[in-house]
């Protein structure tokens, strides 16, 4: 079966590409998780019946990095005051006060990116009758030209909206200003997406640039 | 409460004069900046904060206008009612939304009917009282200032002091971040689609709309000097899924500072155009402001 492949630019300001290890105070991958380019395309359109299938991210943009500290609401309560209350039927004992329970996390993020995402895509279980990858290329693509979305697209967090146009041919893909350092780099492990099929489990592999693109390996080459 | 049926993205432009419009806890509450540019930064959850404040104060008591992230708010008294109100108790245990799919259904469905912020900015309620998770119909950006800022340090004095062993002092010295002038762009962006899931309606968006206008007019403080709603341009898309790319509507927007403007003090340093020449089909451009 041939496969249909969509090309998008996306860019924005500002992106988060939150590393696992490091949640609290997040900071960023060097370039864009395959997950979050997935995450991208289907804010587009999507469908049951299709899965997309990222292969190639093109960074176009040297990597840079800022800090932005905020104020966000801490931790959630816990369990035991909760059942405590449930049996004291005192709700006083679970009570969560966000002024009380600020704190300040800072994020090291990204700025100023741009990257071209390459995909494909195949069809699922679920594909119906009247289901085929060309009217769903076709309505992809309508979508992506007029800039028609399910909801605005970000970059890792919603506060970083991702703009993004259709590119029609791997011809067309822009030159990238990567400085030469940063062309062929190893990236270290990357998360390449959740296995939602196999109880949320993180997925990774091991992430190169090479000439400044990120080659996605498929499922059956990422680790646990 | 039918919810919304276009797509929007609207242009937010807001002035400070001699204030702190957002503080960076990371540089002793001066003014957050962009280091590399030294435009001023006000970060998304700020302008969210100052909408919640607005609404609770508007639409006091409106059924189904309520507040979830309150300041003094007790998030999981709320997530509790939800379940009061279906009869059904939370599982404390698993923490996990109920199995039963039409019942967490019912869950969510309740917190998004009865507060506007969960509605319109979406809220994690995986709290131990689980209310499952939901994401706005409203998406803000950072806003960024049009020129670069420059943060001042003003000392100010008091002519107190707190401890009785500094009393032979007299004076207090305290300081302040102000920033002379600066205009501040924020864009936004308003999926029906997902206005669809959370029921946004039309009445939620006006009261949107007005929040975003007025709601510096009940934000006043020591800090913020003058902060003022200068210009709101709403693109309304006919379509639910829009019918032009945000980013080239977002350029019909032009800020531009007035020919021999050395450095900005007001408004009216700036000319502000937007372009209704020639805008895509299906677009309706409203200034509101």
């Amino acid at each position: 079966m041939a496969r249909k492949r969509v090309i998008l630019k996306v860019w924005g300001d500002n992106a988060c590409f939150t590393r696992p290890e490091m949640k609290v105070e997040r900071v960023s991958y060097d370039v864009m998780t395959p997950s979050a380019a997935r995450g991208i395309i289907e804010a587009i359109h999507w469908k049951p019946a299709i899965r997309y299938v990222i292969e190639r991210i093109h960074v176009l943009n040297p990597i840079q990095f800022e800090n932005i500290r905020r104020n966000e609401v801490g931790s959630k309560l816990a369990t035991t005051s909760i059942s405590k209350a449930q049996k004291t039927g005192n709700l006083a004992e679970a009570v969560t006060f966000i002024d009380e329970d600020r704190q300040q996390r800072a994020a090291t993020v990204l700025r100023q990116v741009v990257y071209v995402i390459e995909a494909s895509f195949e069809m699922t279980k679920q594909a119906g009758a009247d289901d085929n990858l060309n009217k769903h290329f076709e309505t992809f693509k309508r979508r992506a030209q007029k800039g028609q979305c399910f909801q605005q697209p970000c970059l890792g967090n919603r506060e970083f909206p991702a703009y993004f146009e259709w590119i029609d041919q791997v011809a067309d893909i822009p030159k990238s200003s990567l400085p030469e350092l940063d062309r062929n780099k190893d990236l270290g492990y990357m998360l390449w997406d959740i296995d939602y099929k196999n109880k949320h489990q993180a997925r990774f592999f091991r992430a190169r640039l090479e000439d400044g693109v990120l080659n996605v390996p498929p499922f059956g080459e990422t680790l646990q | 409460m039918t919810a919304i049926t276009n797509r929007y993205d609207f242009v937010l432009l807001f002035d400070v004069t001699n204030g702190n419009p957002n503080g960076d806890p990371d540089a002793g509450n001066m003014a957050r900046l962009d280091p590399e540019t030294n435009q001023g930064l006000v970060t998304d959850v700020c302008i969210k904060r100052k909408v919640r404040n607005f609404v609770e104060l508007t639409q006091d008591d409106q059924q189904g206008y309520a507040i979830y992230m309150q300041e003094k708010a007790v998030l999981n008294n709320f997530n509790k009612k939800a379940y009061e109100a279906l009869g059904l108790e939370p599982d404390t245990k698993t923490k996990k939304l109920p199995k039963d799919a039409d019942k967490a259904k019912a869950l969510t469905k309740f917190m998004c009917d009865h507060f506007f912020d969960v509605r319109t900015f979406g809220a994690v309620m995986t709290t131990e009282v689980n209310t499952g998770q939901v994401r706005g119909a409203v998406q803000l950006a950072f806003a960024r200032s049009i020129d670069p800022i420059v943060p001042l340090e003003i000392s100010i004095t008091r002519m107190a002091v707190t401890n009785e062993k500094d009393a032979d002092k007299e004076r207090t010295m305290g300081r302040k971040h102000i920033i002379p002038y600066g205009l501040y762009e924020m864009h936004g962006f308003i999926s029906a689609p997902l206005a669809e899931r959370t029921g946004f309606s039309e009445n939620d968006l006006e009261i949107f709309w007005q929040a975003l206008e007025q709601m510096f007019e009940h934000d006043r403080s020591a800090a913020r000097g003058e902060m003022t709603t200068r210009k709101l341009v709403i693109f309304k898309h006919e379509s639910k899924l829009g019918n032009a790319p945000a980013h080239q509507l977002f350029e019909r927007v032009k800020v531009e500072r007035k020919e021999g403007v050395e450095s900005t003090r007001a408004y009216t340093d700036y000319n502000i155009t937007v372009d209704h020449a020639g805008k895509p089909e299906g677009v309706e451009i409203i200034e509101r402001l």
